[in-house]
């Protein structure tokens, strides 16, 4: 038993007690460290030993349980290919009174962000951070409040205090300037500040501060009942609407027990395909607007548009919302409804054909994609990057192969040619996406093919059973995004948390800016085509 | 580039012709909610939004729906309450004051009690037509301002410059610099980490200047509500000219909202001192 020879690995590294049990699937596991000094050690065996990355880091505050701690769980996935379908959770108590963790970043160049947000938002302190700034809450926050603690009322608003101006990280020497950029930015595009350092044109350092969106959704969910909560999580992010609902949709029912039905599940597949397709569509013109080729900018929105019409079609609802309800699915799809969609598909593989050939055609447009914004393969792995900006950087990982969701969890699952390019640039991540489409388009085809008569819905009843965790993990255009749900005694939201792919692509955009000239970031930035607001929550 | 010419040939005019030509959304799409005044309306607790209310009088049960709440989820027109509620197809629900956004019917009994000013959203369509032949020639600049969105209203603004829709047409475009701009389209429920540089762009706005709020999150802080980190509305931070409802109001709706707006440009208060 491969878990057997993980643990015994594990306690080799620790000093204090090494605890395993199955959970929160039957197939994860949890391991319990008594000591919280001793997770460097062990998450060098995790990573190093079983090559495994970092999912996600959960906090939690429990004082008010009999536990009577704050709870940090560091869960991990292994990314070997070939690896099963398991997460590994270190789960570490943290002393309200002196609520420390050492920190993992300079080792777990991932962790990062994940320690700045829990330090913000529960003021557990990673200690031995190399960059402590604030994350998520921004200038004239209060000190020594932490609005994700239990004992913060949500709906109270915090004063305004004075504040100093952030310190942004910046580079300095003669000839140095700061180009700062943002929050506002002059397109229909959302809000972050990004703050340059460039010697001409030439990028030394991007720093960039995001979380301007941040709503607060994670504590708007806490305490309300879980079928509830599921309007506020498709709702997180307009363009992941799909991925989102359905993540937030599979933890629930592992916590209800619940499987949705066979001919739902792969409703809420073509759902996900449907969002990609629109998405990275859309992604492929935009990257033409970065490098000035209008006719491509404009095919790419035709066809983005055509799609997005279809979604209203099928969903009522240009995004798709609506389509993907706890238990299943909300809408069927109709024999008319799935005609339509096979000629709205087979145009948009024409289109996307010829739009690619007129840009692989366009030497001036090549030119500014080839070797732009590079993205080591390393770095990819080290900073835990999601998606096609993994994939483009040759990190073979998908979470529709690695992680089954949706039609996926058959006992047959349908065929996925994950699409792998090795260049790291910003044409590879270009053409990653354009064949990334080819392979919805005929997943969606399969995906239809094996719709058979059957129920739509599963019953959740509520109250949802207490004290349960869900975890799942779902390939959205962007890659994956882990989600963790706990039910509270009374069956409600206890805590919930959205790991976003771009969460972790970020940090990469400012790596691959570095690669690239000042003019050249818009492109950058574009190919790696991330969300603010599945970031900032 | 000859091919480039000859694709554009072949893909011919895709712009569609609202608001010279209604727009018909499919069957399936979610419009405004239709309340059956008399029937057994459902308890308010089945809106994941807050959109649903209720007060009691000698008159009965009355439950008044916030259109500006609304996310169009469709919930309280699913069983058992399908009779009572019914997703409607009108989506040109732009309106100037929060107040024509509430709709209230007596549940149990057949009277029917509209709040606020009657609403007639055909009058207001024609007004809205008048207006555009009055200001073609002229035109309406615009700065996109996301004040916290989940970036699905910000789609459908960029969506607005896309062939289908194509609103420089309508002498509508959306400027980069706020300076250069007739008014602001606000997206998002304004975040706490945002509310200064909201009001800094919009005071950048030379007055008069319009405000349109698009979206639930924008008109009333839509399902996110307020909170420690976000305001609620963006009339909770500024006067809001136009609200536009929706969860995302799907492109046509937001034209029907900004040419609403047009009219009100004239008709504003005086400026500020």
């Amino acid at each position: 038993m491969a878990d057997t020879a993980l643990v015994d690995a594990l306690q080799v590294g620790a000093v204090g007690s090494v605890i395993a049990e199955a959970g929160p699937r039957p197939k994860d596991l949890t391991v319990r460290l008594g000591r919280a000094s001793d997770l460097p050690a062990v998450v060098a065996v995790l990573i190093g030993q079983f090559s495994m990355a970092l999912a996600t880091v959960v906090a939690t505050d429990e004082t008010a349980t009999p536990d009577g701690d704050l709870k940090v769980r560091y869960i991990f996935e292994p990314i070997a290919p070939g690896a099963p379908d398991q997460f590994v959770t270190l789960l570490v108590s943290v002393d309200p009174a002196r609520p420390e963790v050492p920190s993992l970043t300079t080792s777990l160049p991932a962790a990062n962000w994940h320690e700045r947000e829990m330090q913000d938002l529960f003021g557990i302190v990673p200690v031995g951070h190399p960059d402590p700034r604030t994350l998520v809450l921004h200038d004239g926050w209060p000190r020594g409040i932490f609005p994700l603690r239990k004992a913060f009322d949500g709906a109270r608003r915090v004063p305004v205090e004075p504040a100093e101006e952030f310190p942004h990280m910046v580079a300095e020497g003669e000839g140095v300037f700061e180009i700062p950029v943002g929050p506002i930015h002059a397109g229909i595009i959302e809000p972050g500040h990004f703050r340059f350092t460039s010697v001409g044109e030439t990028v030394l350092h991007l720093d960039a501060r995001l979380f301007y969106t941040h709503r607060g959704l994670e504590k708007r969910m806490e305490g309300l009942s879980p079928l509830d909560a599921f309007y506020v999580a498709e709702r997180i992010c307009g363009v992941c609407s799909v991925a989102h609902g359905l993540g937030y949709c599979e933890a629930l029912e592992q916590i209800a027990g619940v499987d949705a039905p066979q001919r739902a599940r792969l409703i809420r597949s073509i759902a996900l395909e449907l969002e990609r397709l629109y998405n990275h569509v859309g992604d492929v013109g935009n990257v033409c607007a970065g490098a000035a080729f209008h006719y491509g900018t404009a095919t790419g929105l035709r066809l983005k548009e055509r799609l997005q019409q279809m979604n209203e079609r099928i969903a009522g609802n240009r995004f798709l919302r609506g389509l993907v309800i706890p238990g299943g699915a909300n809408l069927d799809l109709s024999d008319d409804l799935l005609s339509d969609l096979a000629a709205t598909l087979r145009d948009t593989l024409s289109g996307l054909d010829d739009l690619m050939g007129r840009i692989e055609a366009n030497p001036s447009v090549v030119d500014r994609l080839d070797d732009t914004g590079l993205l080591q393969h390393q770095a990819a792995i080290d900073l835990a990057v999601a998606g096609v900006a993994a994939r483009a950087s040759g990190v073979d990982r998908d979470a529709r192969r690695d992680h089954p969701h949706g039609a996926f969890r058959d006992s047959r699952p349908p065929e996925l040619h994950v699409v792998t390019a090795t260049e790291g640039d910003a044409m590879a991540r270009v053409t990653v996406r354009a064949e990334e489409v080819r392979e919805s388009i005929r997943l969606v085809g399969e995906l239809v093919r094996r719709l058979e008569p059957g129920p739509l819905r599963g019953a959740i009843g509520e109250p949802v059973p207490g004290g349960r965790i869900g975890i799942s993990a779902i390939e959205s255009p962007r890659g994956e995004a882990v989600h963790w749900l706990r039910t509270d005694a009374g069956g409600r939201v206890e805590r919930y948390h959205l790991r976003s792919p771009s969460y972790h692509n970020w940090p990469a955009v400012a790596l691959a800016a570095e690669t690239a000239i000042v003019p050249d970031f818009p492109l950058v930035n574009k190919s790696f085509e991330l969300c603010y607001s599945c970031t900032d929550r | 580039m000859l091919r480039i010419v000859m694709n554009a040939l072949r893909t011919g005019v895709v712009t569609t012709r609202y608001p010279a030509e209604p727009s018909v959304p499919p069957v399936r799409f979610r419009g405004a909610p239709v309340l059956r005044p008399g029937s057994h309306l459902p308890p308010t607790a089945v809106c994941p939004a807050g959109a649903l209310s209720e007060r009691f009088d000698a008159g009965g049960r009355h439950v008044a729906l916030d259109l500006a709440r609304c996310v169009f989820c469709g919930r309280c027109a699913e069983d058992p309450w399908a009779g009572a509620i019914t997703m409607g197809k009108d989506f040109e629900l732009a309106a100037r004051c929060r107040a024509d956004m509430r709709i209230e019917v007596v549940a149990e009994d057949t009277a029917f009690v509209r709040a606020g000013p009657p609403r007639d959203p055909e009058a207001e369509a024609a007004r809205a037509s008048a207006e555009i032949h009055r200001v073609l020639g002229r035109s309406l600049h615009l700065r996109h301002l996301d004040a916290g969105s989940c970036n699905a209203c910000d789609w459908e603004l960029s969506a607005l410059l896309n062939p289908v829709y194509d609103v420089r047409r309508l002498g509508i475009d959306f400027v980069a610099s706020p300076r250069h701009a007739d008014g602001v389209v606000v997206t998002g429920p304004v975040t706490r980490n945002l509310e200064t540089a909201v009001r800094r762009t919009v005071e950048a706005v030379p007055d008069p200047r319009v405000v349109i709020a698009v979206g639930a999150c924008a008109a009333s802080g839509g399902i996110f509500g307020e909170g420690y980190a976000s305001a609620g509305g963006v009339d909770r931070v500024l006067p809001v000219d136009v609200y536009i409802p929706g969860c995302p109001p799907r492109p046509e709706a937001i034209i029907f909202g900004i040419l609403v707006a047009v009219g009100r440009l004239s008709a504003r208060r005086p400026p500020r001192s």
